[in-house]
């Protein structure tokens, strides 16, 4: 059972692993500044405020898009490494080795991108990775690809060393995950969502990647043996299957500090359960399956492949919204919770996956899609559960952090002025998009119709206000992670919670869903 | 009532219960509970979570059987039988399209492929709202079934991105009133 201690002794960061928390967080934070510059510019293209001409708009989308990706899932690495290490032994030398070749990875795909030109964005769909027609090169394109084989290696030592541990402890990934409780016998009250999360994401999102290498490897062969044809609509399933499942981790990794720190800052048990154990289960079946929700307009798909994109992708919304958020809301339900920064980031979190998984179902429809497909409505939906979700989630964990070096819990003036500002910027922002979507403006596009620009100009102004909220998130987060951690652990404002009675577990208590990304 | 506009509302909607739930939940927080109220709370909390389950489920039934009833894609083999064929071509970055013209009223197949990387074949209608979509894909013909409503002229636009000249890739199908040339 997550503990009820705001800092408990066996999460204290010191020497090796402190400097290595940091400066994934530190890197983190900084590139989500560097990343939103990058998507207000182009936002701001698009409402006509900027005059970005299209080769650097499609260079700079192409950035926005596998920076994003690939930081988000560096922050949320951070979050799993620092909740599991209290569970199981991990490899300090996996971790830093995640850390320097993402930092490897990302060189080549910065230098790909701005010394070379490569515009095929974060999808890299074949074969226009080779069809630059005098934008970029199939080289820069083979650079590319060559930053994400280091990033997936990364990625994949990180989770070998996780899953090596943890079966060590719990005998296989199977009874990590619970299932031996699924149907009867009593459930190991200690047995640490930490745990069952991280082993999910090891399971789903190591076969992501190895999709992901697949296609790579292949789109290398076409590069320098062009003879070497492939199949696009095999090629495409690859790719989404490998980015469905690669962005889908990062909410499972992030979502494991609601579950370590939500209790404690309600000050109410968060037992695991049996609905708990099952959304888990069978997340991790959805997660692996729901894929064919971005290939839906491609009707050379067999049939079968798009039913089950959308049935899966509407069956996703039950572990989110009767485990996830419902045992969310159960816990904070009369709990005198402590507002301060890491509980207002939680809860906006799972407000964020939840609320961002409805128009995310919606796309996820066959009908629906066939006129909401590749328009705004989609980054309407990921930037809803991504940046109100799984950005908060990761946020959450570095703000609670800081409060462990300070004497004063993550609560000032500032904090409190910047929380709204990044909730209604956020707000606006996603909505800007949605918005978009309903009027049928395309998503990917350099030069907007003047009719479009009012969807636009509203999104511009969101994301004005989320990067002033984020750059303010970066100064105090890095900052306040510098400073040497409290002799007492305990700062001295925020007193020890005082457990409330619980009579039983809460119905289903935070669990997990498969958010849909249909695109 | 058009799809986007009822899409719209049906976002909005979820997306406000789903924040009233938790503007009532954190309404709520900061008030602490005795133990008592901790037991009927937790009792009502099982309460609705069944009920909330129903409802989902119920939702989850007929809202597929309704949507997937009539499977929005036409069959890929064999004939579609439209008296109205169309034979598209997406290439970088231009549309190839034969014929231009159709008729309102009764179904056209659109034939679509691709010659070089993907591509999204869109039609705006005049009003400028999506009317449908499929993909252009290289090495595959994917077959579209759409009935014009309201003759005008229509926007093809591309899609998927496809590269540095993908806003202006785009066409126009002219669309006659039934009978019409």
């Amino acid at each position: 059972m997550a503990s009820l201690t705001m800092y408990p002794a066996d999460e204290r960061l010191a020497g090796r692993d402190r400097v290595a928390f940091n400066l994934y967080i530190i890197t983190a934070v900084a590139l989500f500044v560097l990343m939103m510059l990058v998507g207000l510019t182009m936002r701001m293209t698009q409402a006509k405020w900027l005059d970005v001409p299209p080769g650097l708009f499609y260079e700079l989308l192409s950035m926005h898009g596998a920076g994003m990706v690939g930081t988000i899932s560096l922050a949320t690495t951070a979050v799993m490494w620092f909740f599991l290490r209290k569970y199981v032994r991990l490899h300090l030398w996996a971790f830093v080795a995640n850390y320097v070749l993402f930092l490897l990875g990302a060189l080549c795909i910065i230098v790909s991108i701005f010394g070379y030109g490569y515009g095929a964005l974060w999808t890299f769909l074949y074969p226009l990775p080779v069809h630059g027609v005098g934008m970029w090169t199939a080289d820069s394109s083979a650079l590319f690809m060559l930053g994400y084989l280091l990033i997936g290696v990364g990625s994949l030592l990180f989770y070998l060393d996780a899953a090596a541990a943890i079966i060590k402890v719990h005998g296989n990934l199977g009874r990590a995950l619970g299932l031996q409780w699924l149907f009867g016998g009593k459930i190991d009250p200690d047995h640490p969502k930490a745990v069952v999360a991280s082993t999910m994401v090891i399971i789903t999102n190591s076969l992501g990647i190895l999709a992901g290498a697949v296609v790579l490897v292949m789109s290398l062969v076409n590069i320098f043996y062009p003879q070497v044809v492939l199949n696009a609509l095999v090629a495409k399933n690859l790719i989404y299957w490998f980015g469905h499942m690669y962005i889908n981790a990062t909410i499972y990794m992030g979502v494991i500090a609601v579950y370590e720190l939500l209790p404690r800052y309600t000050g109410k048990p968060y037992p695991i359960s049996r609905p708990f154990l099952w959304s888990w289960a069978v997340s991790t079946v959805f997660v692996v399956i729901v894929f064919p929700h971005h290939l839906l307009m491609d009707f050379a798909q067999p049939r079968w492949l798009a039913i089950m994109g959308q049935v899966v992708s509407w069956g996703a919304g039950f572990p989110v919204f009767l485990v996830t958020a419902y045992g969310a809301l159960t816990n904070i339900y009369r709990s005198n919770i402590r507002w301060t920064m890491p509980s207002r980031l939680m809860i906006l979190s799972v407000f964020g996956w939840a609320a961002g998984i409805v128009p995310a179902i919606l796309d996820g429809t066959i009908r629906i899609n066939s006129v909401m497909h590749n328009t705004q409505w989609v980054p309407g939906h990921f930037h809803f559960y991504i940046l109100l979700g799984v950005l908060a989630m990761a946020l959450s964990l570095m703000f609670h952090e800081i409060g462990s070096r300070a004497h004063a819990a993550p609560n000032s003036r500032a904090d409190r002025m910047g929380f709204p500002v990044y909730l209604i910027g956020g707000l606006i922002f996603v909505f800007g998009f949605l918005d978009g979507g309903r009027v049928s403006v395309p998503r990917r596009m350099a030069e907007h119709l003047q009719a479009w620009t009012f969807s636009d100009k509203i999104g511009s102004v969101g994301a004005i206000l989320v990067v002033l909220a984020m750059l303010y998130f970066a100064l105090r987060i890095t900052v306040g992670l510098l400073k040497p951690p409290s002799p007492s652990l305990v700062p001295e404002s925020v007193p020890e919670p005082v457990p409330m009675p619980m009579p039983s577990p809460s119905p289903g208590v935070v669990g997990v869903g498969t958010t849909n990304a249909a695109g | 009532m058009i799809l986007q506009n009822a899409v719209w509302a049906i976002a909005l909607v979820g997306i406000g219960l789903v924040a009233l739930g938790f503007i009532h939940v954190i309404i709520q927080a900061g008030k602490p509970a005795d133990e008592a109220a901790t037991r009927k709370s937790t009792r009502t909390a099982h309460i609705l979570q069944a009920w909330l389950f129903v409802v989902l489920f119920v939702g989850f039934v007929a809202g597929s059987w309704a949507t997937l009833r009539h499977f929005p894609i036409p069959p890929q083999r064999g004939t579609l039988d439209a008296r109205q064929v169309v034979d598209v071509v997406g290439r970088q970055w231009s549309w190839q399209m034969k014929p231009d013209t159709v008729r309102a009223g009764s179904a056209v197949e659109f034939r679509v492929t691709s010659d070089d990387v993907n591509h999204g074949f869109a039609l705006y209608a005049p009003d400028g709202r999506i009317v449908t979509q499929v993909q252009a894909m290289p090495g595959y013909t994917n077959k579209l079934l759409h009935t014009f409503q309201q003759p005008g002229t229509y926007t093809v636009q591309c899609l998927e991105y496809c590269g540095l000249g993908h806003a202006p890739m785009k066409t126009t199908l002219k669309v006659v009133a039934a009978g019409g040339e």
